[in-house]
């Protein structure tokens, strides 16, 4: 179970083309093993987001083969890669990016409820559940906008668990959130590779947090260098 | 995805925006409303106009016309002719108006299923004597019940009740203008001279007013017998028979099919009124024109509402389609917000569209020509309030089909880069 490929990309290539033309990611090839913690680090503008980008399916203007689970993404419909995210990967953005409109119980459902595989009930059993694993279930009933900033992104991470993924896909998700709330999410990363044999797969700035995970790619200029 | 939890997130983005929700709710609802009102009161007044003269008109007149012989006794004899004709113009002598064969004709016309039902009718030629003065007239003769029943005899008469005719002899029933000449009051006798010179004298039980002032200045109602009495002639004697049909757009065929069978002239109501259909088409198409266009903007109001949203809500729309929410889900989402204030509006319209109804239809409407109208007409179709639903539902969905794929085909990656 835990040498299975994740996740695999061939020789991404991506450029810009406005205004004039940039190589942004030259030549990637990398997997990622089912029930890892990768990190992805390097300095601004290397194309750390753009390649989570790709990897997430949302964007799909680039040159390579990207594998999920065993699936060449190249080729499906828009409404197909909507089905891979939302059945297959999980999403902590950088500004968590929760819905305002909703109760923080609603946000967490939300995937769910596209995924359409189980009633309203269990659903909301489920979410609850996982807010109450991420020590928030008292706020499940407040809405969206009404939480804390450490809050809201441990909500994201249970948004981004509620359909079980295969991967977690993370965008700085500790950007802006003071040391404790750091050690907070890091700390709920890490249980969930260990005891729920997650793969994680998280682009960072802060290089304590990448230390601490399983491995640790780098980038400069497009390239992996390490 | 479930249609429940697609309207679920589209109630949760509209609450978000509740104000503005409202105004285009509001506006679908007055544009409804104004529609559905405008409409039944145009209607109204074009069927109390049409009615002023189309139910007072037979669909089908049977009468026997007064004309000369199709061929001149001259003319039957072939020996003359390449000769000039010095007598050429050989008078009808002995025309009778008179219809023969009345009661075969009136038990073969209640037979026909086609035929709502039958009146006779007579006319007289009369002075209405005041003083030493003579004014013309006409006096019809006819029968109470039946006019009432095609014609609608009864709304028309003021001061009086229409079937004094049949309960006393000699009574008369007279038009509003000659009456205001002549002075005359209820119970007053009158005297009128035929136009074979003899006098009568009838009591006036009732006023008749039709409307065309015109028409009150000259016409008279008296009972089938008291005109028969009037003219000298049995009991027999009609000049005319009134048709109404179940289908109005039948008389001129069935006008030719009786006018054949019966041997008789027959007149049918589209040649004898050709230009009031297109009167009230006319009204009919612009009122409509009128409520279209206020639909119309109001499909605007909710398109402008809907873009803004979908600039102020790319965030929501990003995340969903990270989430795994896909283009055509957004869609459906946007779609479902659109028609919700559209469906929502519609039903308001509705229900305000009648209440402005009932209002107009409580608003006095003094009118002398109509004398059994008391407030302004208006028609209470249910085919006028579901166009407007329709058409508020149709102008809105497509209202919200631009915007939403606008929303469809958010590119989430450049909203979640810019941030």
């Amino acid at each position: 179970m835990n040498k299975e490929i994740a996740l695999e990309v061939k020789s991404i290539n991506k450029s810009f083309y406005d205004p004039v033309k940039i190589d942004v990611l030259k030549d990637l090839s990398f997997t990622i093993n089912r029930g890892e913690f990768v990190s992805v680090t390097g300095k601004s503008g290397c194309g750390k987001s753009t390649l989570l980008y790709i990897l997430s399916t949302m964007d799909t203007e680039y040159n390579g083969e990207l594998w999920i689970d065993n699936e060449l993404m190249a080729g499906k419909t828009e409404s197909q890669l909507a089905l891979v995210r939302n059945e297959k990967i999980g999403f902590v953005f950088q500004f968590h990016y929760l819905l305002n409109e909703f109760s923080v119980l609603k946000n967490v459902m939300l995937p769910g409820i596209k995924a359409n595989k189980l009633t309203e009930q269990e659903l909301e059993h489920n979410a609850y559940e996982l807010l109450k694993k991420l020590g928030i279930e008292r706020l499940a009933k407040k809405m969206a906008h009404q939480v804390s900033g450490g809050e809201k992104q441990r909500v994201a991470i249970a948004r981004a668990m509620i359909n079980d993924p295969l991967i977690l896909m993370c965008d700085e998700p500790t950007g802006n959130l003071d040391s404790k709330n750091t050690d907070i999410v890091f700390n709920i990363f890490n249980d969930l590779v260990n005891t729920n044999n997650k793969t994680l797969l998280v682009v960072t700035h802060d290089q304590n947090f990448a230390d601490k995970t399983q491995r640790n790619i780098v980038m400069e200029d497009g390239r992996i260098i390490s | 995805m479930k249609i429940k939890h697609i309207f679920e997130i589209a109630k949760a983005l509209l609450l978000a925006r509740s104000k503005q929700t409202l105004v285009a709710a509001i506006g679908v609802a007055f544009s409804v409303a104004f529609f559905v009102s405008l409409l039944g009161f145009m209607e109204g007044l074009n069927t109390l106009l049409d009615g002023l003269v189309l139910n007072r008109t037979p669909h089908i007149r049977l009468y026997n016309d007064i004309r000369p012989s199709d061929y001149q006794p001259v003319e039957l004899d072939s020996t003359y002719k390449n000769f000039h004709h010095l007598i050429h113009s050989i008078k009808p002598a002995n025309a009778r108006k008179e219809i023969y064969n009345v009661e075969t004709i009136f038990k073969r016309l209640e037979k026909d299923s086609r035929v709502f039902g039958v009146a006779p009718k007579l006319s007289a030629q009369v002075f209405y004597n005041l003083g030493n003065i003579q004014l013309n007239g006409v006096v019809n003769g006819i029968e109470v019940k039946q006019e009432s029943k095609l014609f609608q005899f009864e709304d028309y008469i003021v001061g009086g009740n229409a079937l004094d005719l049949d309960y006393r002899s000699n009574s008369i029933i007279l038009g509003q203008g000659v009456a205001d000449k002549m002075l005359a009051k209820k119970g007053d006798m009158i005297q009128v001279t035929t136009a074979k010179g003899e006098q009568f004298s009838l009591k006036v039980v009732g006023f008749f007013q039709s409307g065309m002032a015109e028409l009150d200045k000259i016409q008279s109602y008296v009972s089938l017998t008291t005109c028969q009495k009037l003219l000298g002639e049995s009991s027999t004697y009609m000049s005319d028979i009134q048709i109404k049909l179940y289908d109005i757009d039948k008389a001129p065929e069935l006008a030719k099919e009786y006018a054949t069978l019966f041997k008789i002239d027959a007149e049918d109501i589209q040649t004898a009124n050709a230009q009031f259909e297109t009167g009230s088409s006319a009204r009919t198409i612009i009122s409509f024109a009128v409520g279209i266009v206020l639909l119309i903007v109001a499909g605007f109001g909710i398109y402008n509402i809907l873009n803004m949203m979908i600039y102020e809500k790319m965030d929501t729309i990003a995340i969903l389609k990270a989430t795994g929410f896909s283009g055509s889900d957004v869609k459906k989402i946007f779609i479902a917000i659109s028609l919700s204030i559209g469906l929502s509006g519609a039903i308001i319209g509705a229900l305000l569209g009648l209440v402005f109804s009932i209002i107009i239809d409580h608003i006095p409407f003094d009118s002398a020509a109509l004398p059994s109208i008391e407030t302004y007409p208006v028609d209470y179709g249910i085919q006028y309030y579901t166009i407007a639903v329709i058409f508020a539902i149709v102008t809105t969905y497509f209202a919200g089909w631009f915007p939403s794929r606008k929303a469809s085909v958010v590119d989430p990656v450049e909203i979640i880069r810019g941030k």
